[in-house]
């Protein structure tokens, strides 16, 4: 198997972390489902089969200096920038030490004012504006930052979606637009949503590219995305990277995806696990072996074992601030 | 009479004016192949194709705004809108075109659609439970409709698709698995007639929604403790029929008004001024609202369940106007 890496600047401990990190995401999603069947965790929403697109971008963003709005399918990406296990298991059981909001938005909704994540509301797109105005600020005030938003092929149909990008592109401002194709907006196909194939097309209609990538491939999404936060940086404005993928999970806790695709396509799909996928390539390359594969898993599994029963133990949100936070104090 | 799902009885209206009025059709999201969030319109892709079923894009502005201009072109579009909280990002389209193009047009042309919505929710958190019928019933322009019953709901939501204005049709996502009898043949419940949902001589409760629910649960308490309490629907918000709640009033004396909205401007606040405007004299004690507390709803299980109202808060509401103190034996006559 060739080295690609190497060619993009990374190093074999890099390869390392980013295969940690979407074994970690991977095994985190599958441990809320588990929690959300047993009825401990009210709901999950899961990135499964988005993972390398989300790692291979985030892995070109600066962790507390970037901006980052990400859509709620992002673990990969809020992991990669250093969210804990602990901090989203927290989330999870919207307990008060939750760093996203104390237990008050939804799970998935994800914010860290440490690591700059930018909470999104539960209208779709509706962070696109958010992100430009954060690049807008940026520029105004001469920030070297790149802001970088995220979401669905759904989402970018709509007028939220086209008023951001517009704005971003009359002003050029640092931000990149990344959505994450799965071909499915809940139940509706690609083809109900747009008459074109790519989402990535229409950033010709805002004056500034638009790049389609293999979202199974995390060096693909890396380089890419690298190329957008250059351009940014270097005050030639934004990009509209879209990265095709596939939902592996029905579209959260409260869908039955079987009514309208077939399970015979989920399972096609699967053959083309990021997950998988890089593991294939870590192991071929000798950086990392099958045992220490192992060990790995039992590590993560441990430390979500731990993070579970330190959330259930942890305190619920204080009754007597019902009425906070409504006003700034 | 069938017993009924609110879920099944608004799926029978849909079908039955569909197969009487060909003009009828439906379009939203994940409504086809999916029956929509709710399951509301499971089978009518089936059986009406996708000419009347339609799929469509995430796009609430074109939703709408579509509706609008079909509507305009003698069409009867039923839009649906996924939940109340995703029309915010069309509300151009409800409240500058849909309700005030008949006017614009000095009455030449009418716009007959009805906008299917969904309010309420349930560890959705602030920016997906909301209850914002006061923000719709404070046009001019729209009908607002939000039925409790199953039975209600078929009527109701028959009689918006005939009528000839922009109906918005507020349904509740806690009611969708709720029974009742329904009959199966051909009624409509007209749009504008509030309706007693239950006799009592002590005190009025005003509801609407998943709170009359709750209201005739409070007056089942009640009535435990010899207190007869009579629930009003109000079924419509916009045009606000008052006569059945004057009339109680009158009988009545004190009057709790029961919302899951938020207190300040909302539909009691509406209620309340006009029973002060038309049966002052009537009154023997303040009128009280019960409401959701004044906070964006917060996700977490027991914040939430803290802020929004239910039939105990209901009941005490009720003793207080009645001057009752809460564990003391009840003294009404
Ligand atoms: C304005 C608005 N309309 C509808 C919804 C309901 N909804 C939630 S997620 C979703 C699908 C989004 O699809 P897409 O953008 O492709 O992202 P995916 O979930 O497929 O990753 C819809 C329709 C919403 N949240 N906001």
């Amino acid at each position: 198997m060739e080295n690609r890496h190497a060619a993009l600047g990374l190093t074999d401990q890099d390869v390392l972390e980013m295969y940690k990190k979407i074994l970690l995401t991977r095994m985190f999603d599958e441990r809320t489902w588990i929690l959300n069947r047993m009825g401990k965790v009210h709901f999950v929403i899961s990135g499964q089969g988005q993972e390398a697109a989300q790692i291979g971008a985030a892995w070109a963003l600066r962790p507390g200096k970037d901006w980052v709005l990400p859509y709620y399918r992002d673990l990969g990406v809020v992991l990669t920038l250093g969210m804990t296990v602990r901090e989203l298991m927290l989330m999870n059981f919207a307990k008060a030490g939750d760093p996203n909001s104390g237990g008050r938005q939804m799970p998935s909704h994800w914010s860290h004012v440490g690591l700059n994540i930018f909470t999104g509301s539960s209208p779709v797109a509706t962070q696109l504006p958010h992100a430009t105005g954060i690049a807008y600020a940026a520029k105004l005030r001469g920030d070297d930052i790149v802001v970088w938003t995220s979401f669905g092929d759904g989402t970018a149909n709509k007028g939220d979606t086209h008023e951001a990008m517009n704005f971003a592109g009359v002003h050029q401002l640092p931000v990149i637009f990344f959505c994450e194709n799965n071909g499915y907006a809940i139940s509706v196909p690609k083809d109900l949503q747009m008459a074109v194939d790519d989402v990535a097309t229409r950033a010709a209609g805002y004056g500034f590219p638009g790049v389609v990538v293999d979202g199974t491939d995390v060096f693909e999404v890396y380089r890419v995305t690298k190329e957008a936060v250059d351009r940014a940086l270097r005050g030639e404005g934004p990009t509209l990277i879209e990265a095709k993928v596939y939902r592996f999970t029905p579209h959260s806790s409260d869908d039955d995806d079987r009514t309208y695709r077939d399970p015979e396509e989920v399972a096609r799909q699967r053959e083309h696990d990021p997950v998988r996928k890089l593991r294939e390539y870590v192991l071929a390359h000798g950086i990392l072996t099958e045992e220490e594969d192992q060990r790995l898993k039992q590590e993560f599994e441990a430390e979500i074992d731990a993070a579970v029963e330190y959330a259930e133990a942890a305190p619920d949100p204080d009754p007597s601030d019902l009425v906070r936070h409504v006003f700034a104090q | 009479m069938a017993q009924m799902t609110y879920r099944d009885a608004l799926r029978q209206a849909l079908r039955e004016e569909m197969l009487r009025d060909e003009r009828v059709f439906l379009m939203g999201e994940d409504i086809g192949a999916y029956g929509g969030s709710y399951a509301v319109t499971k089978g009518l892709l089936d059986e009406f194709g996708e000419k009347r079923v339609r799929d469509t894009p995430i796009s609430e502005t074109a939703i709408i705004g579509a509706g609008v201009g079909a509507a305009m072109m003698g069409l009867r579009p039923v839009v649906e809108i996924m939940t109340i909280n995703f029309m915010l990002v069309a509300l151009d389209q409800v409240i500058n075109n849909a309700a005030k193009m008949h006017a614009m047009f000095g009455g030449q042309f009418n716009v007959p659609m009805v906008i299917r919505t969904v309010g309420g929710g349930r560890r959705l958190a602030a920016t997906h439970s909301q209850n914002l019928e006061p923000l719709l019933a404070h046009i001019p322009g729209l009908k607002v409709v939000a039925p409790a019953t199953p039975y209600d709901a078929k009527g109701l939501l028959k009689a918006s698709i005939r009528d000839e204005d922009p109906v918005v049709f507020i349904e509740h996502s806690l009611l969708f698995s709720t029974k009742g009898d329904v009959p199966e043949d051909d009624y409509v419940v007209p749009i504008g007639v509030s309706d007693i949902k239950r006799r009592g001589r002590d005190v009025t409760i005003v509801a609407h929604s998943r709170m009359t629910v709750e209201a005739l649960a409070a007056a089942e308490k009640l009535a435990q403790q010899g207190i007869e309490a009579e629930v009003v629907d109000l079924r419509t918000l916009r045009p606000l029929d008052m006569g059945p709640v004057l009339d109680s009033v009158a009988r009545t004396n004190r009057v709790v008004i029961a919302g899951e909205d938020w207190k300040s401007f909302g539909i009691g606040a509406e209620v309340a001024a006009r029973i002060q405007e038309e049966a002052f004299d009537y009154l023997d004690a303040p009128v009280l609202r019960v409401n959701q507390a004044e906070v964006p709803l917060p996700y977490a299980a027991n914040l939430e369940k803290l802020a929004i109202p239910d039939r105990d808060d209901i009941v005490k509401a009720c003793l207080e106007v009645l001057h009752i103190q809460i564990g003391s034996p009840a003294a009404v006559s």
